[in-house]
């Protein structure tokens, strides 16, 4: 069974109507006990972190994700649940995220300051909404399970105002919006991406449904 | 492709007293994000319908078929306002979005009669992306900050049905916010609200012309190009498509991020990769593979 944590951070009925669409069996919850039996865990959100974060203690999750990735189990965050594996985020004027990945969370105008007037001009906008396409770094990521048979020139559907920023090692996928910036990092069993597969047609359901047979692995 | 100037634009932002930005050169965009191609769907009482400048409404399919449709065919979103005249029958469009939601996989906003939170709420947990307010912020403008605390701001799009109006103190941009198809004028100016709407919280803003809506003849180019370029959130144009040479337009010259189609593609006119060889050929970076 696939556990889809409910931290009360957005709708996550279309990541469990994904999955059981590609014929795997999901549940939505939120209690510790379900998601650390489950055999793998997806981690979704959208929302602000703050109260993402506050939610996950509310609800007495922030130690069943950590104990969770510290088991070994394959592990997918999307979107927010992406953002808040890092150490900190700018969002809400500050806010300690999970840390259970090395690196921090800007906002698209933060990093854009420096190129301000590039920014201008290129009429930036905030959220970065829509299909945008991928980019394999070099570190040998693109041999990921998770990414088998998805084709080069496939986009996705993504819709943040902010993004992580990993250590080189970790990123498993590039994005150009104003500039690069790491639209899936992986790490162990733990894969994450910043945006929606279960919103990304075909190309997205590829990559769940390999999310979903993958052994948390990396060769 | 050289950026073709428009006298009474700058003018607008003069008389406004506003900041001039910059227009940027599409061939820029390329190695950005894909222009959305967004088929809109009228569903009224569960049925989809097309009617000319909201009246002379025609029967053209079940929306949950056309959904699948669009979905196989390269949409890169979808649509649906409900028209359903009467109140006690809204309920069946929640229906719809939930079928939809259980087979398409790429993202859906849900308009027409939006006005409190809790409408917007059991749109959402039906299974919609994004939901639309239109007459229902223009009446209570606080829905907007509302919607972007309770379900965040990529939640919140603002429908704006837009007349083109002579120049004047209360609309100094020449455009008019209305209501019910054209028929209620707000008395407001289009992009003080567009920029009122972001501040509140709007995460995207649907532009729809009613001068060009059902004509055929081309987006408004004039309009689209003024908010697009003044706001900073996405803007997706609507009204008046009928040829795939008006989806390059608004994309090329008025700098739109997304665009309806309706009349377009339901009859079959066009398919929607049709539309897309035809942005691709005009250097309009468009989502090619689905």
């Amino acid at each position: 069974m696939i556990a889809i944590v409910d931290y009360r951070a957005g709708n996550v009925t279309s990541v469990l109507t994904a999955v059981n669409h590609l014929g795997y069996p999901g549940k939505i919850t939120d209690k510790p006990d379900e998601i650390l039996q489950a055999e793998r865990v997806i981690f979704p959100g959208v929302g602000a972190a703050r109260e993402a974060m506050q939610n996950l203690d509310d609800l007495q999750l922030t130690g069943t994700i950590k104990s969770i990735i510290a088991d070994g189990k394959p592990f997918l965050g999307i979107c927010l649940g992406y953002q808040i594996l890092f150490e900190e985020s700018e969002e809400n004027d500050g806010t300690q995220c999970l840390g259970v990945l090395p690196g921090d969370v800007v906002h698209f105008r933060t990093v854009m300051h420096a190129h301000r007037q590039a920014q201008a001009e290129h009429k930036l906008k905030v959220p970065h909404m829509g299909w945008n396409g991928i980019a394999f770094p070099s570190n040998g990521a693109d041999n990921h399970p998770v990414l088998n048979k998805i084709p080069r020139d496939s986009e996705f559907y993504f819709v943040h105002s902010y993004y992580p920023r990993p250590t080189p090692q970790d990123i498993l996928l590039y994005t150009e919006y104003g500039g690069w910036l790491a639209s899936g990092a992986y790490r162990d069993n733990i894969v994450a991406l910043q945006f929606h597969p279960e919103k990304s047609g075909r190309p997205g359901l590829q990559l769940l449904d390999n999310f979903c047979s993958w052994n948390g692995a990396v060769p | 492709m050289p950026y073709v100037g428009s006298k009474s634009l700058n003018e607008i932002f003069t008389s406004l007293k506003i900041p001039y930005k910059k227009i940027t050169n599409p061939e820029r965009d390329r190695a950005m994000l894909s222009k959305r191609i967004i088929p809109c769907l009228d569903v009224r009482e569960g049925r989809t319908t097309k009617g000319v400048k909201f009246r002379n409404n025609v029967d053209i399919g079940d929306p949950v078929e056309m959904a699948r449709y669009y979905y196989e065919e390269g949409a890169d979103e979808l649509v649906f306002y409900d028209i359903t005249a009467s109140a006690e029958k809204r309920g069946i469009i929640l229906e719809v979005v939930e079928k939809v939601a259980a087979e398409i996989f790429i993202p859906f906003s849900v308009g027409g009669g939006i006005n409190t939170l809790e409408d917007m709420k059991s749109v959402l947990v039906a299974g919609a992306e994004k939901v639309s307010v239109n007459t229902g912020a223009v009446r209570n403008p606080q829905i907007l900050e509302q919607g972007a605390r309770a379900f965040g701001s990529q939640c919140v799009v603002l429908g704006m049905d837009v007349l083109r109006v002579p120049s004047s103190s209360s609309t100094p941009s020449g455009y008019e916010v209305v209501t019910h198809g054209g028929r209620t004028r707000t008395g407001r100016d289009a992009l003080q609200w567009a920029r009122e709407a972001e501040e509140r919280g709007a995460g995207e803003i649907c532009l729809n012309s009613i001068d060009a809506d059902g004509t055929q003849e081309g987006y408004e180019l004039t309009l689209t190009r003024l908010i697009s370029t003044s706001v900073d959130i996405p803007v997706i144009a609507s009204g008046g498509a009928g040829a795939p040479e008006h989806l390059t337009a608004v994309f090329q010259q008025s700098f739109a991020d997304a665009a309806l189609v309706a009349s377009l593609v339901h009859f079959g006119r066009y398919r929607i990769k049709d539309l897309k060889d035809d942005l691709s050929q005009a250097a309009v970076k468009v989502r090619q593979r689905w």
